[in-house]
């Protein structure tokens, strides 16, 4: 027999046989569509010159027609003195004026505390959308999913009208609690598909053993959903982090983040650096996935460990 | 859970500490970006920084007021000072969305003339200053036509003789104008044909016929990148876009006079500004004869104080004359038109309307 | 017997009492992130669906000039208690704001063209009784019934003109409803456009990502985490991020064509045209949505009995048959869910056309931004989005009947 037929039962026809290369090549294809075009950037962002394409001198290898210029450029976009030699003043300059510093300065804060709110809303939420005798859970389950299923320029435009007559139009808290909104359905989905799995007699029991309520919760429940808020509270921050829409509707020019940076880098000044910087998210994207990919593997332990 | 409460201590202290550094007289000026926002940044930023020691906050924008609405509507003014087209500055000051300004406060030209006098007609505004005159343009990548080349408004329309992709703004204004004049409407006429029905047909007609070919641009800094990335062969602009990489980068562009649409850029400062009087000193100094001489060293736009004039001289890399290449230059003005304030405040709505409709279709 | 009968109907109480406890116990878990969707989400839809609808810019600075108008019937001149009371209403409201006279003429302008300035001179001109001949002096303009009934038109507070307007009709001043010229006619056109480009995205993902999910569901579990993550990566990678890519490799001097020149399959003049059109917001959104199809797809086929299909072949079925017949029914749940979910999300796509979509890739979500940003048509901006917004939330129902909301999940 053939090698290329020892994954395959000995009945199967040379029909069957070339069926299988060819549906494997088919997948093949479809992957390589999903992440070509993620990888295809890296090395586009060590381009020597300011086009978004290879140059005869990157394919065949030469040192010359690679460079860090762009990752430099994050850096020094927008400081008072660039040439200046590297040192304190240099970072701190920077940090204080660089475009994307600010931007990225701005992504974190919006990113890190609007996740906060998400998450102890989502979670405090899910905990009681997942008790049994819970009220209207399908209506209101439905409404706290609807800000990941309106279209986002409906929210913004929305948002924008409403921020404006209260006044937290242009304001760090009124970007917070946009991106907290968009992010809440992501935890509620993520906790309560946790919950699901739980086991509510482990709560009885607890009970049975005299635990308040409270008690019960933070030490029987909340070790087990743990990995659930988590994830949660991850797809939050990459929301938020990800968000260009409501951004562009309410924030002013100081408050300008990562994507509005990137939106405005595509629509009015293509430069490499935005190739640089995208290599850089997709760095964080390959963690972040690494770290659910963590917890995953976490909660399936904690699964087969639990005796039924 | 302590090391995130420590983060967000940290973070809330930036903060802080960043707008306490905002408190010490600080204005946010939003302009077009690119070449033109580094032009004013050399020519009056810095130097009005400098003098003052207050700092200035550089934004972008790409036109319109729905930005300068929806901050003077919701009282929440984070804007100062923005530069806008006449059209704005005269629709923005009727909505009440700009401070009228106090023009007395303008220093006298350099040679002694008041400043009403000295500023260019229709500089001068209830609500804005203008800065500077640009022209409406277009231009081409030589490389692209080896044989004859484009000379004439109309030869942007002639895709037989100049095959390729043609850039153009996303936008009525400027586009109509020009779809007349390259159809053989007499400069003076425009406005007069514009408002009838037929001439908007006329007007159509006439861009319908390069419309399967026409790139739409919006930001003022795309024409030069699709001209360089071999997008389109030729392209509308904004004439100092183009001047900067042609001088600076080599890039071989060639602008065509032919048909220039001249408009003013103007300083308008938002209504509820905080920063009122601040900003007010900003507009008289940048407008003052030298500051406005010298922006035309960073870029070929025309001063609009008559004092200025004599005081422009070369290019800052010290060898490029910039007279030849202003839009103000007599030999560039043969066939030019300046862009009517009161035609589009009345026409905007319902040819951009038809515009947009027929743009995406 | 008393005793048992308390005894149960007091349990019965308490049971009752314990029940309506845990109820609201529940029920204040889940408040405040209730209140919290409630006041940043319900608030400002309805907000927007009200600015749609309802405008009191005319009605409320011009009352009587207001009420008198809804009398005046467009055919019939022109009433001289009307003209006073524009005149006067207009001056008054200058006093009030200056800026009013113009939003208003703004407002008359937008249904008839050369409006604006008659409009604001009439706040400005001093005009004597009598009052219509004075505003026909003021400008032939007044005399004609056109810009009449234009103000006929703005001045209601409650309209459904921007609603027409969103499906490319227009309010006429006697109640009656035409339809737009065809040349300013755009918007039923781009709702068609914005259906079939997510119809056709949502068919792409689905022969896409069918294949994907079954090799997911058939292969070692190790092999298939592996293979997850292929998945998951784009899912996981900022939207501008793959936006960029795509256009790193499909502009005209991009990855795709400049490969293609070096193999010499295309000439330097025959690159193709792959950004900024169609097709590029097509493939753009199909990549991007491809992970909301094979997800579903995923998790319905590695609960699918393997048997069953031995049981189709074992008993003489062809593979074919045994696949059509036995195996991809019991998909459809996946299957549909994947549908739904990519179509709902296709519909009120913006970053994507807006950034490679060029012109003829625009679908409606760019046009209410346009509305917003550049013409400041707010109201009419508001009421293609409560369309849109309709049809979203018609086809979310469909979804939490069909599929059930909590079986959504996230990789």
């Amino acid at each position: 027999m053939a090698s290329f037929r020892s994954s395959l039962p000995v009945y199967a026809t040379t029909l069957d046989v070339v069926w299988h290369y060819a549906f494997r090549t088919i997948c093949g294809a479809i992957l390589v569509f999903l992440v070509a075009p993620i990888l295809v950037i890296i090395p586009l962002s060590f381009n020597a010159e300011s086009f978004f394409s290879f140059t005869s001198g990157m394919v065949s290898l030469k040192p010359e027609a690679y460079s860090l210029k762009w990752y430099r450029d994050i850096f020094t976009n927008g400081m008072g003195a660039p040439e200046a030699a590297f040192g304190w003043s240099w970072l701190v300059d920077s940090w204080r004026h660089g475009q994307w510093m600010l931007a990225l300065r701005n992504s974190v804060v919006v990113g890190v505390a609007s996740t906060l709110v998400a998450t102890a809303l989502g979670t405090l939420a899910s905990v009681g959308l997942s008790r049994p005798e819970m009220p209207f859970r399908g209506l209101i389950m439905g409404l706290l999913i609807s800000p990941m299923i309106v279209p986002i320029i409906i929210t913004a435009t929305g948002l924008f009208f409403f921020f404006s007559s209260v006044g937290l139009a242009q304001t760090y808290l009124g970007l917070i609690l946009a991106h907290a909104l968009l992010g809440t359905p992501f935890v509620v989905i993520t906790v309560t598909a946790t919950l699901t799995s739980f086991d509510r007699s482990l709560m009885r029991a607890a009970a049975n053993l005299g635990a308040s309520p409270l008690r019960a919760f933070f030490s029987v429940q909340a070790p087990l959903i743990l990995p659930g808020v988590i994830s949660g509270a991850l797809f939050a921050f990459v929301t938020s982090f990800d968000e260009v829409v409501v951004v562009l509707f309410l924030a002013e020019p100081d408050q300008r983040t990562i994507p509005r940076q990137m939106w405005s880098g595509l629509r009015e000044q293509v430069s490499p650096t935005i190739l640089a910087v995208a290599t850089i998210l997709v760095l964080i994207s390959l963690a972040m996935l690494g770290s659910l990919e963590m917890l995953r593997r976490r909660v399936e332990r904690l699964k087969t460990e639990t005796p039924i | 859970m302590k090391t995130i409460a420590n983060l967000l201590l940290a973070t809330a202290a930036t903060l802080a500490f960043t707008a306490a550094a905002a408190r010490a007289e600080q204005i946010t000026v939003v302009s077009w970006g690119g070449a033109y926002t580094k032009a004013q940044t050399e020519a009056y930023q810095k130097p009005w920084m400098a003098k003052t020691g207050n700092s200035i906050v550089s934004a972008d924008y790409n036109g319109g007021l729905a930005e300068v609405k929806s901050q003077v509507q919701s009282g929440n003014v984070t804007w100062d000072i923005i530069d806008v087209e006449p059209s704005e500055a005269v629709s923005g000051c009727n909505d009440g969305l700009f401070e009228k300004l106090d023009l007395t406060k303008l220093p006298k030209g350099a040679d002694g003339s008041d400043a009403k006098a000295d500023f260019v007609p229709g500089a001068l505004l209830d609500c804005a200053v203008g800065t500077i005159a640009y022209a409406n343009i277009f231009g081409y990548d030589s490389t692209k036509f080896p044989g004859a080349k484009p000379a004439k408004l109309a030869d942007f329309f002639d895709l037989k003789t100049f095959p390729g992709k043609r850039g153009m703004k996303k936008e009525s204004k400027v586009n109509l104008e020009m779809a007349l004049m390259a159809d053989g409407v007499a400069a003076a006429d425009v406005y007069k044909v514009l408002a009838t029905k037929e001439g908007v047909e006329r007007a159509f007609k006439k861009l319908e016929s390069i419309k399967s070919s026409v790139v739409w641009w919006e930001a003022g800094a795309q024409p030069p990148q699709l001209l360089a990335s071999g997008e389109v062969t030729m392209t509308t602009a904004y004439n100092g876009r183009l001047f900067t990489p042609m001088v600076t980068e080599g890039k071989p562009f060639v602008i065509v006079w032919d048909g220039q649409q001249q408009v003013f850029d103007m300083w308008a400062i938002l209504k509820g500004s905080k920063k009122k009087d601040v900003a007010m000193d900003f507009i008289s100094f940048s407008t003052s004869t030298q500051p406005l001489a010298d922006q035309a060293k960073y870029i070929p736009y025309g001063p609009t104080r008559k004092s200025s004039a004599p005081l422009v001289g070369k290019f800052m890399d010290g060898k490029t004359d910039m007279a030849p290449n202003m839009p103000t230059n007599p030999a560039n003005m043969g066939n030019s038109l300046v862009q009517s304030v009161s035609f589009w405040s009345e026409h905007y709505d319902e040819l951009n309307e038809r515009f947009v409709s027929w743009i995406g279709k | 017997m008393t005793a048992v009968e308390l005894g149960t109907e007091g349990l019965e109480r308490r049971l009752a009492r314990a029940e309506r406890r845990g109820k609201l116990r529940a029920f204040l878990l889940v408040a405040p992130l209730l209140a919290f969707v409630l006041l940043s989400f319900a608030m400002p839809i309805l907000t927007l669906v009200r600015q749609a609808a309802y405008n009191t810019l005319v009605s409320a600075n011009l009352p009587e000039t207001t009420a008198l108008i809804a009398d005046w019937k467009v055919d019939a001149p022109v009433p001289e208690p009307l003209c006073e009371a524009l005149v006067r209403e207009m001056h008054a409201a200058k006093e009030v704001d200056p800026a009013i006279p113009s939003r208003i003429a703004t407002f008359v302008n937008r249904e008839r063209a050369g409006s604006l300035s008659r409009v604001k001179q009439v706040a400005n001109a001093d005009i004597k009784a009598p009052y219509c001949a004075g505003l026909a002096a003021l400008h032939d303009d007044w005399a004609q019934p056109d810009i009449w009934r234009a103000l006929k038109i703005v001045a209601p507070s409650f309209s459904p003109r921007f609603f027409l307007q969103a499906l490319d009709f227009r309010l006429q001043a006697d109640g009656s409803i035409r339809s737009q010229d065809s040349n300013e006619a755009l918007h039923l056109m781009l709702f068609r456009r914005t259906l079939l480009v997510a119809a056709g995205v949502t068919l792409a993902c689905a022969l896409l990502g069918f294949p994907v999910a079954y090799l997911l569901a058939h292969v070692s579990l190790r092999v298939s985490n592996m293979l997850l993550i292929i998945v998951l990566l784009p899912f996981w990678t900022s939207l501008l991020v793959r936006t960029t890519a795509w256009i790193a490799l499909l502009q005209q001097n991009g990855v795709v064509n400049d490969t293609l020149v070096a193999l010499h399959i295309i000439g330097e003049k025959g690159r193709l045209e792959m950004m900024y059109n169609m097709f590029a917001t097509l493939v753009v959104m199909t990549h991007v949505l491809l992970p909301f199809m094979i997800l579903p797809l995923f998790s319905v086929m590695k609960g699918i009995n393997p048997n069953f299909t031995r049981a189709a072949l074992s008993l003489g079925a062809t593979p074919s048959t045994a696949f059509w017949k036995v195996y991809f029914p019991q998909t459809i749940p996946g299957l549909g869910a994947g549908c739904l979910l990519v179509f709902i999300l296709a519909v009120g796509y913006y970053i994507t056309p807006a950034l490679v979509g060029g012109q003829s890739g625009q679908l409606i979500s760019n046009i209410i931004a346009f509305h917003m940003q550049k013409t400041l048509n707010w109201p009419l901006a508001a009421a293609i989005g409560t369309i849109l917004l309709a049809g979203v939330l018609l086809l979310y129902w469909l979804y939490s009947r069909l599929v059930g909301i909590d079986k959504m999940k996230l990789g």
